[in-house]
């Protein structure tokens, strides 16, 4: 299955898709086409079966510098409420919704919802050079696309407000400092660094990982006892799998276990 | 009765789960399946070895709405001469405990179907919704009654009016279903429930199913005089002196049914 995509690059390493941000004269700037095929191309991820990791990442020097403005400009009148929900929302959901490891390869600068856009993956990989920007308060905005929820979840009430209000930028060591990211390396190994990462996940019992994905997110807005049931309810459907099947038989057999991601 | 053609029924021990079938069509509700529902519940409703009974679709669509082909280019004197809906009044008097194992669409009818059921077990991904406005007409089968009693005026105003549908979530705070559960498990969760139930003295499960349904027709005083009279009326089993005699003794009751 192979769908052509304009603004976005999709590409499938055997259980490895990348998805590239691929405006790069715009530094990966988000315009509604993008949008529509970034949303297109996460419902596409979660249907293939053969995929069992997910690499974001950007094309050229930026990751994402967040909405295009110019973009805007050609709408007169355009509601930014509506576009959040039709555009942006969607898939901040579909992101954390897919039930594989979503992978962020930084490889420059994410300004704005392309913050958002890197927040909303399970790991980010930080290239030296990279950034994060909460760019929304320099021209008059606010944070939107998810960064206001993921920011006060990771660090608390006072580091979000400062961050978010003082629209300064976050370079890669603060980001580490921050645990934002995983790791930083250098710029030329961003991407190989988390494609060796990606084809570990691509081995890994997949449909065990989404369900983890499942509960962790749910877990935000959970207490104990309701937390405990799901935990329940995930586990029970974990050890219906093939893979949980896979990995007791390979214990007991003493080999490594050999996950189809079922 | 004849091998159903849009339903795949499965018994296991005392509960039977139904399931809706028409996959292409999203489970839509045509002629011929709201027959072969009726049928399959009469069935199962004369067989004593019977005590629950879950109605269910697939992951994708509980149903997804009546089957609009039949209906496009109707009158409404062929409307009322087809009066469909009274196979939803007979599925309204089911005498045994319905649950409806929802995952995926339920709309228009198919949002009615589950209503009808006395309980609703929902996937996260179960959406419901009335969305008859959006074709020029409006919901038909208890859709604008049973909605309201559900979910209560403002919120089903809102769907009705919209078309709108809502989330599990949305549901499960509006009241309109009893659990969310993963996607995996709504149905083994519903059948649980029904094994729970149909291990319930059934007399007892029937007249309280109907001393419940009785709140929707009737005054308090009607349905509390209802009620009295049904909660004395299982006096007369014998699972009544069985249960009581097993919880003075502290023993677990062993019902016969009768």
């Amino acid at each position: 299955m192979s769908t052509t995509f304009e603004t976005i690059l999709y590409e499938k390493t055997g259980a490895v898709l990348t998805i590239t941000l691929n405006r790069p004269d715009r530094y990966n700037a988000l315009t509604e086409a993008m949008q529509r095929e970034l949303g297109a191309a996460f419902k596409q991820a979660a249907a293939d079966a053969d995929v069992r990791a997910v690499i974001l990442t950007g094309a050229g020097k930026a990751f994402c510098s967040g909405q295009d403005l110019k973009d805007i400009k050609d709408m007169p009148g355009r509601n930014l409420g509506d576009s959040l929900r039709n555009n942006y929302n969607p898939n901040i959901l579909r992101i954390r919704g897919l039930e594989k490891p979503v992978l962020c390869a930084l490889n420059g600068v994410a300004a704005g919802a392309g913050m958002s856009f890197a927040l909303a993956c399970d790991v980010i990989n930080a290239a030296e050079s990279s950034s994060m920007i909460q760019s929304f308060i320099n021209v008059g905005l606010v944070p939107d696309s998810g960064s206001m929820w993921f920011l006060t979840r990771l660090l608390g009430y006072y580091k979000a407000f400062e961050i978010t209000t003082s629209g300064r930028k976050l370079g890669a060591a603060e980001l580490k400092e921050l645990d934002l990211v995983k790791e930083v390396v250098p710029d030329a190994d961003v991407l190989t660094r988390t494609q060796e990462l990606a084809v570990q996940y691509a081995k890994a019992p997949t449909k065990a990982i989404g369900l983890i994905k499942r509960g962790l997110n749910r877990m935000f807005t959970s207490d104990l006892e309701s937390a405990l049931a799901y935990e329940a309810f995930l586990q029970q459907i974990a050890g219906e799998s093939e893979d949980y099947k896979e990995g007791v038989t390979a214990f007991n057999e003493k080999r490594k276990a050999q996950f189809a991601g079922k | 009765m004849s091998e159903p053609e849009f339903l795949r029924i499965v018994r296991d021990a005392s509960v039977a789960t139904i399931f809706l079938n028409r996959p292409k069509q999203l489970n839509a509700l045509s002629l011929a399946l709201m027959d072969e529902l009726v049928a399959a519940l009469s069935e199962l409703e004369a067989d004593e070895s019977v005590r629950a009974v879950v109605l269910t679709g697939s992951e994708t669509a509980f149903a997804a709405g009546a089957d609009i082909g039949n209906m496009a280019e109707a009158t409404p004197v062929m409307m009322l001469q087809r009066d469909q809906f009274c196979k939803w009044d007979r599925i309204c008097r089911f005498k045994k405990p319905l649950i409806a194992a929802v995952s995926g669409f339920a709309l228009g009818g198919g949002c009615e179907l589950a209503m009808l059921c006395d309980m609703i077990i929902a996937s996260e991904t179960a959406q419901f919704g009335q969305p008859e406005i959006k074709l020029g007409v409006m919901p038909g089968a208890g859709g604008t009654q049973r909605l309201t009693r559900a979910v209560g005026k403002v919120r089903a105003m809102e769907m009705v009016l919209t078309g709108r549908a809502i989330s599990a979530k949305e549901a499960l705070a509006a009241g309109l279903v009893n659990r969310v559960v993963p996607i995996e498990v709504y149905l083994s969760e519903a059948q649980k429930l029904a094994r729970e139930i149909a291990a319930m003295p059934p007399v007892a499960v029937r007249l309280a199913k109907e001393s419940v349904l009785k709140c929707f027709d009737s005054f308090m005083q009607d349905g509390l005089e209802f009620e009295r009279k049904n909660f004395y009326l299982l006096f007369s089993t014998e699972d009544q002196k069985e249960g009581m005699a097993a919880f003075l003794d502290k023993r677990k009751p062993e019902y016969s049914g009768k």
